[in-house]
């Protein structure tokens, strides 16, 4: 569904992302780890069509996302840090961006709105909210529109176990039914259950994308975490 | 209609500094009528109080306004829209507003006293300040990422136009000021939209006869159909260069 092909990205000297290829399919359930400043971001962002690469082409069903904005309306997405206008209230951010996103066949999937019970606080303003609330609120927003693709980056950090636990049965159920769900975390432990595949990116390149089974069995450890830490080690 | 420019307008409106600027000018505008006898000094203070604040705070509200709502355009940009359609709908969502408080503020009461075709070239030429202050402040945010030196940006070309400017050309008047310079004069008011809208409303005020020669000559132009045509001309280049380079820019900027 989405492949790159010799993506490369320089931040004045830095290159964030140095010729990335890849490609990600329907049904696959991506989890995207790496060090920090590794480029996981960055790389979202150049799918996104946020930052714009210098090299390289992405398509997106075949298609090059260059000069294109149409493909956005299949990916739901959810920020790292969401950041909305400070004076909106959530009910005006969700009636806005239903607003601006609606189409003509249309379903909002409210379901997180719902379990989240983000209803009830609909009229309080942006600014007083916690992070988590906001977490929430992005969770909510990048799952509204029963996109087919799903980014989701860092999706658990700074939520409450109980919301955390809500929205990975969202993650599998939306996996289920055949979307392409890529997530980055630093929590290996919560990806286990969730994920098929699985990126380790360092300083701008793709180190191994494999199957979680083949990494399980490469390895010979049972949990994902350990899975990694001895291939990392390898690796290193 | 449009949606995005929609809530921006909405945003911008209930923003507390428009309001008190739609008010300043109001009350700005009303008192000097009432305190000159002849309207057509009013009208020339009140000239005067316009090309200082007008292109002011559009530059600066602009420019603070852009780099309040980045989270905005972050969130709009990973939307299925176009990034011309967003920035677009930022320019005309200020443009509009802005429009709009001036012609609240100063536009209802000049055409009140001085329902004449000045009073309206007045009103015209404001307004056009507004636009052409706004699609500046958007050239200068789109090329710095830094708040601060963004704002810095706005404030430094704010005080060219208004005053370094003038300055500079004094200046070269002194220095050649053996050679006839009037012609060139006019074209160099060219490169200023602060002096251009000056110039067209001055001339309609017929207090050019104190300008000496280069007044003359000035009228000589401006005051004819054409020259006027050619002034708004350029003062519509001023809002759409700055506004072209900065889609451009926009297009391709990483967030």
């Amino acid at each position: 569904m989405i492949e790159l092909k010799n993506i490369s990205k320089n931040f004045a000297k830095f290159q964030a992302l140095k010729d990335i290829n890849l490609t990600c399919e329907k049904g696959q359930c991506i989890a995207l780890i790496g060090p920090n400043g590794s480029g996981k971001t960055t790389l979202i962002k150049s799918i996104l069509g946020m930052v714009v690469p210098e090299k390289g082409e992405i398509l997106f069903k075949g298609k090059s996302i260059k000069n294109d904005f149409e493909y956005r309306a299949e990916i739901g997405y959810m920020p790292q840090i969401g950041r909305y206008p400070d004076n909106m209230t959530i009910g005006q951010i969700f009636e806005m961006m239903k607003d601006i996103r609606k189409s003509k066949d249309s379903t909002f999937d409210e379901e997180l709105i719902n379990n989240f019970e983000l209803k009830k606080i609909f009229d309080k303003r942006m600014r007083t909210l916690s992070g988590g609330t906001r977490q929430k609120v992005s969770a909510a927003l990048a799952f509204l529109f029963n996109a087919n693709v799903l980014i989701l980056d860092e999706p658990t950090a700074g939520l409450d176990p109980l919301s955390a636990d809500i929205l990975k049965e969202k993650i599998i159920k939306e996996n289920k039914k055949g979307k392409l769900i890529i997530i980055t975390s630093h929590i290996l432990s919560e990806l286990d259950e969730l994920i098929s595949h699985l990126i380790y990116m360092q300083d701008g390149k793709i180190r191994f994308y494999k199957k979680i089974d083949e990494l399980k069995n490469e390895s010979g450890q049972a949990k994902l975490s350990k899975a990694i830490s001895t291939l990392m080690h390898e690796a290193i | 209609m449009n949606k995005v420019f929609k809530y921006f307008v909405i945003d911008i409106l209930r923003n507390k500094t428009v309001i008190f600027y739609t008010l300043f000018l109001f009350i700005v505008t009303f008192t000097l009528f009432s305190f000159e006898e002849n309207t057509a000094k009013g009208l020339l203070s009140l000239l005067n109080i316009i090309l200082f604040i007008v292109p002011l705070i559009s530059i600066i509200f602009s420019t603070i306004y852009v780099y309040n709502c980045s989270e905005f355009i972050e969130l709009l940009i990973c939307q299925p829209l176009k990034r011309k359609y967003i920035w677009l709908s930022l320019f005309t969502g200020l443009a509009f507003s802005l429009c709009l408080s001036f012609l609240i503020g100063c536009g209802i009461p000049v055409l009140i006293y001085e329902p004449t075709s000045t009073g309206l070239i007045l009103v015209i030429t404001g307004c056009l300040l507004s636009v052409i202050f706004v699609s500046i402040a958007l050239l200068a945010t789109v090329t710095t990422r830094d708040k601060a030196k963004g704002i810095g940006k706005a404030i430094l070309l704010w005080l060219y136009f208004a005053l370094i400017f003038d300055g500079l050309v004094l200046f070269l008047l002194f220095q050649f000021a053996e050679y006839p310079l009037e012609k060139m004069m006019m074209a160099i008011s060219g490169l200023n939209p602060i002096d251009l809208s000056r110039i067209i409303v001055l001339l309609r005020l017929d207090v050019s006869a104190l300008m000496g020669y280069t007044g003359a000559v000035f009228k000589d132009f401006f005051g004819t159909t054409l020259g006027f045509g050619v002034a708004l001309l350029a003062l519509s280049l001023w809002a759409i260069v700055p506004l072209l380079i900065s889609t451009k820019k926009f297009r391709t900027k990483d967030l």
